[in-house]
This record gives C-alpha cells, structure tokens and sequence, in this order.
C-alpha cells in the first residue's frame, strides 16, 4: 500500500508522576505503556511508532531495539522507528548490526532517526565530548552509511578504532539500508548532512516557532537540490507534533492543564496558551488538530511523515490510549484525505522498504562513493 | 547620510526608574555626538522589566516568545549598544543577566557597548569594571573605556571639584560609544545593510552553512 504522508506517536519514555493523583508508574509499567502505545498506534490504522534513547532517569528507553524488535513481533504492518538514536555517543558499528538485525526480524518495517543528544554528562558517560557533538555526528554517520552499504570496510577516523576487513552482519535485507531521518532541533550542519545523503530530515518543530524551522527545513530543502537528490520540493521531510484533544476543546484545555503546568521540559514556565501560540502544540477538539496540523504543510512545503507526542508528563496510559483512538479514528483519516488534495505529482511518497527496493530495482548499481 | 541604530537596555525595575533616567541621559548624549558625525541616528530603548516574564520562560523552555525575539533582535542587529543596570548584591541583576544569557554567546561580538550602572551609593561603582566589563568581554563586545556609574548623591549636587560630575562622564562616554561605532562600521566590509530578521537572517543562515565535503574533511585522520 502506497502512503503518501505518514502518520505515527513518537515517545520520550519519560517516567513523570501523575501531578493529579501523585502516582509515579514504576520503570517496568512505564516500559510495558510504550509497548501498549505502540500496539494501539497499529490497531487504529498508525503508520509508525518512534522511541527515544536516554541513558538517564527519568528515562527508560535505553536500548530502542529490544522494545522494537518485541513490538515488531506483535504487529504486523506499523513501521518501527527512533526519534531519536545517538549518532554521537553509540558506536556506529553496533548501530548498523542492531538495526540490521531488526529490519530482518521486522521484514523491513524499520527506519531510524539520528540525533546528537543533549545530555551533557552521556557523552563522557560513553567516552566521548559534548564539544565535539557535530564532529562525532559526521564521522559516525558517515561509517554507517558505508558499513551498510559496502561488504567490507576498511576504515580509519578519529573517534573510533580503525576497521581492517570488517563485515557488518547481518547484511541490509534485500540489500536495502533502513532509511535514515535526521533529526535536528537548531543545527544547519545536520540539515545539511541530510541533504548530501539524500536522506530525510526531521525537524522536531515542538518547542521553537516556525520561523525557526522554516529556515532550517528551506536549507535542507535547497541542499538537497544542490546535492542533485531532486527538486528542493522532492526532498523527504518529517515534522513533530504535540496535541492533546477532547471532543469539547474546554474539557481537552481543563483537563491538560495540570499536566502542562509542571510538565519536566517546559513546566513553570509559559502559560498553556502562550506555548500554544508560540509552538505547535494543540489542545482541543479532534477539529482543531486538523486544522492546526493542515497548516504545516503551508509552512513547510508537502512533507512525508508527521509524528506526535502524546504520552509525556505523567498522562496515564488509559488517556494516552485515548489519544490515539482519537487519532486513529478523527484525525488521521481526514489529514490523509486532505495532504493529497493538491499534492504534486513530483513529491515522493513516505518512503518504505518495499519503495526503496522498488527504487533500487529501477535503477541498477548505483555508484557508490 | 547613514543611519545609525542605537539601543539602549535598561534594566531598572521602578517606575520611574534611575536606570531609565541614566539610559535615557546617555542616549541623548551618543545620539548628539553621532549626528554630530553625520549620522542618522535610530534610537530604540528596550525596558527588561516587560520582558521579565519572557525572559524567565525563555530560561525555562530554550526559546525567545515573539515579544522578546523581538527585543534581541534588536540589541544584535544594533550598530551601538548601551546597556545599563542597577547594582543588586553587589553585581547586575539577575534580570540584567537572564537576558544576556538568552542572546546567543557570539552574536555581540565587535559590537562597540557603553556599560552604565546605578547604585545607592558610589562604594558599588567597580561594578562596571568587575562585573560588566566581564560579561561584555565574553562575549567580544567593543567595551568603551569609560564606563558610567550614577550614585543616588550624583543627580544633584556638583561633585566634589576632584572628580569629573555625572554629566562630564555621560559626555565623555558618549564621544567614545560614538567614536567605536564609527570606527567599527568603517572596519566592516562594504554590502548592503545587515537586517536582524526576516529574509536578512534566513540568507546569513544559509550562507554561513559549512559544504559537507568542508565538514567531512576536516575529519580525516592526521587532520587537527
């Protein structure tokens, strides 16, 4: 099945106490919800389920690919993703066999998103500097990308002990790396290294206004171009989202407000309604979120995934389940019908597996660099 | 004739407040002294105390709200900069800081800035030297030599004959601001006129962007 934009959740794993009832789920709950999500987000009709990577409380998504690789086991269409996986500090060895190993077990419903992180001390934790954060995003990514696309790699960098005859195993299935978003919340450089793979670009638009990203999509866009990947249009982009929704919006804002309010990431800071002017967050009626959501592709060009964030700051996973149903049920089915109304033919579709391979079957033995 | 954009921060906290009143008295006197030079002077006076709440949010959520980017807009795209504060604890207040911690670390540098600086009593006058002109050359700022600090005692009186009075430091200071700036609008290269926002800051993010193979190459072994 063709999807020309792709809907899906995606998860910090943050374990937040309840600021209604004061409960704290414990670690094992916390990881057993994301699961729930993620089984949730298939049952209504999802495309995609992405969890982040943190190697400190209050986060418990530490190793992305064993919670993947049992949702994998669980679902049978919904593609399983990142947002995002630690270019600068995982080797990126150990990154391209862990996702390898998942795109066969998940028959290709595998993607990931690469970020730098931005927890100081995990840098030293796994031996590396902050200070050296774009430096390790380049050099590591740079390796995967050839460990995935080259059999055997001889290889020398800064970071990382040289490779003599190394084989990355298992093999990319059908010879198809995952695809690969990066992701990035203010830096050029990673929208330019998008660019010159031909990679997607996944501006997580949550917290910073749009003009801020206008910018950062229009360079990876253009770059693109430059790179001779297509048309800046053609260029492959996803977009975070934040909403909370009841069917009366009043109730939706009620209810959302004493989460809001001591949220860990914006928290004691801004009212509801200011950050609702300033970012993408909505809270409200299914309605609202359409039309809220109907409006990045006027600010960002036609775009190829939309992820939302609706299971932080403590909601319980009965709410955060409701979400999706309302998500499923309301909000997907009428932005897909209204993204391809108008939609130019030029602009490619989410990309998959099976497009990628189709791709690749179309044009045989691509030169690689 | 060229125009010049002239900022002042002010983060006095009364209504009215001695700050203002200081920030005010220096901007009249760089803006004579620069159209003395020829120049068309743009004056902007930017009050933190209206900006307190957007500042505090933008420390809690690492993003300016549309009112305050719009005030750094402003204090960066200036071509002279003059920043006052009251002694709190014996520093800049806290206010007077957060703001300048929300502007990012190089976007002042070889901007030419008069540090002002009000107190009860003249015992705090080395904040200027101790504490802003730290701050300011952190971040690369032109600091001019002379610094103005205006004690409860010097809005009246007529000094003590030893010292120059509050206004001969006002006029000195503002010669000097107007001095940097001119030199410094000299130094930069010819083209057309810096705009702090809009299509202005979306071609400087472009055109700063590094070439990949720039960024890749950097990298191989036996480089830095």
């Amino acid at each position: 099945m063709v999807i020309k934009v792709q809907f899906g959740i995606f998860t910090v794993g943050d374990v937040t106490t309840d600021p209604t009832t004061g409960r704290t789920p414990t670690e094992h709950e916390r990881v057993k919800a994301m699961v729930a999500i993620a089984l949730k987000a298939e049952e209504v009709g999802l495309d995609v389920f992405a969890t982040g990577e943190h190697h400190n409380p209050p986060f418990v998504p530490s190793s992305p690919t064993t919670m993947l690789g049992y949702i994998a086991a669980r679902t049978e269409r919904l593609i399983l993703s990142t947002s995002t996986t630690l270019i600068t500090t995982n080797d990126p060895v150990k990154i391209a066999e862990d996702f390898a190993m998942l795109q066969h077990l998940a028959d290709g419903r595998v993607d990931l998103m690469m970020g730098r992180g931005n927890t100081g001390p995990v840098y030293p934790w796994f031996g590396q500097d902050i200070r050296n954060g774009i430096p390790l995003a380049i050099e590591n990514y740079a390796l995967l990308h050839r460990l995935w696309r080259e059999d055997v790699v001889d290889w020398e960098g800064r970071f990382r002990t040289p490779l003599q005859g190394f084989t990355s195993t298992p093999r990319p299935l059908d010879g198809v790396p995952p695809f690969v978003w990066h992701g990035s919340i203010r830096s050029p450089e990673i929208a330019e290294q998008a660019a010159y793979y031909g990679d997607g670009f996944f501006a997580n638009n949550i917290f910073w206004p749009k003009e801020h990203y206008q910018r950062l999509i229009g360079l990876y866009r253009q770059r693109y171009a430059h790179y001779g990947h297509g048309a800046p249009e053609q260029a492959i982009v996803g977009l975070g989202g934040q909403v909370f929704m009841r069917k009366n919006s009043q109730d939706a804002i009620r209810e959302f407000r004493p989460y809001f309010d001591v949220a860990p990431v914006y928290g004691h800071g801004p009212s509801l309604e200011e950050f609702m002017r300033e970012t993408p967050l909505t809270v409200g009626s299914p309605e609202q979120v359409v039309e809220r959501t109907l409006k990045f592709r006027e600010y960002f060009g036609d775009y190829q995934r939309q992820l939302f964030l609706v299971d932080h700051a403590g909601l319980p996973l009965k709410t955060v389940l409701e979400q999706i149903d309302m998500l499923g049920e309301e909000v997907v089915p009428v932005l897909r019908k209204e993204f391809a109304i108008g939609r130019p033919a030029n602009v490619p579709d989410a990309p998959t597996h099976s497009s990628l391979l189709a791709a690749r079957t179309a044009e045989p033995a691509p030169a690689e660099a | 004739m060229t125009n010049v954009r002239l900022v002042a921060v002010s983060a006095g906290l009364g209504k009215p407040s001695a700050t203002r009143l200081l920030a005010d008295r220096l901007v009249t006197a760089a803006r004579e002294r620069l159209e003395r030079q020829g120049e068309e002077v743009e004056v902007r006076v930017i009050e933190l105390r209206d900006l307190a709440s957007d500042i505090a949010n933008n420390l809690v959520t690492g993003f300016p709200g549309a009112r305050l980017r719009e005030a750094v807009e402003a204090v960066t795209g200036a071509d002279a900069l003059i920043a006052v504060t009251p002694v709190f604890t014996a520093s800049y207040s806290g206010l007077f800081k957060s703001f300048f911690d929300v502007i990012e670390p190089d976007a002042l540098t070889g901007k030419p800035v008069l540090v002002a600086a009000t107190g009860g009593t003249a015992r705090h006058s080395l904040v200027l030297d101790h504490a802003m002109r730290p701050l300011f050359g952190y971040l690369r700022a032109l600091v001019v030599p002379t610094g103005v600090y205006a004690a409860a005692e010097d809005w009246g009186g007529a000094g003590d004959g030893l010292t120059a009075t509050l206004p001969d430091r006002i006029t000195r200071a503002a010669g000097e601001l107007a001095a940097f700036t001119a030199a410094a609008r000299q130094a930069r290269p010819a083209g057309p006129a810096q705009t702090p926002a809009g299509d202005g800051a979306k071609e400087k993010e472009e055109a700063e962007v590094v070439p990949f193979e720039q960024l890749l190459a950097s990298l191989r072994p036996g480089r830095g």
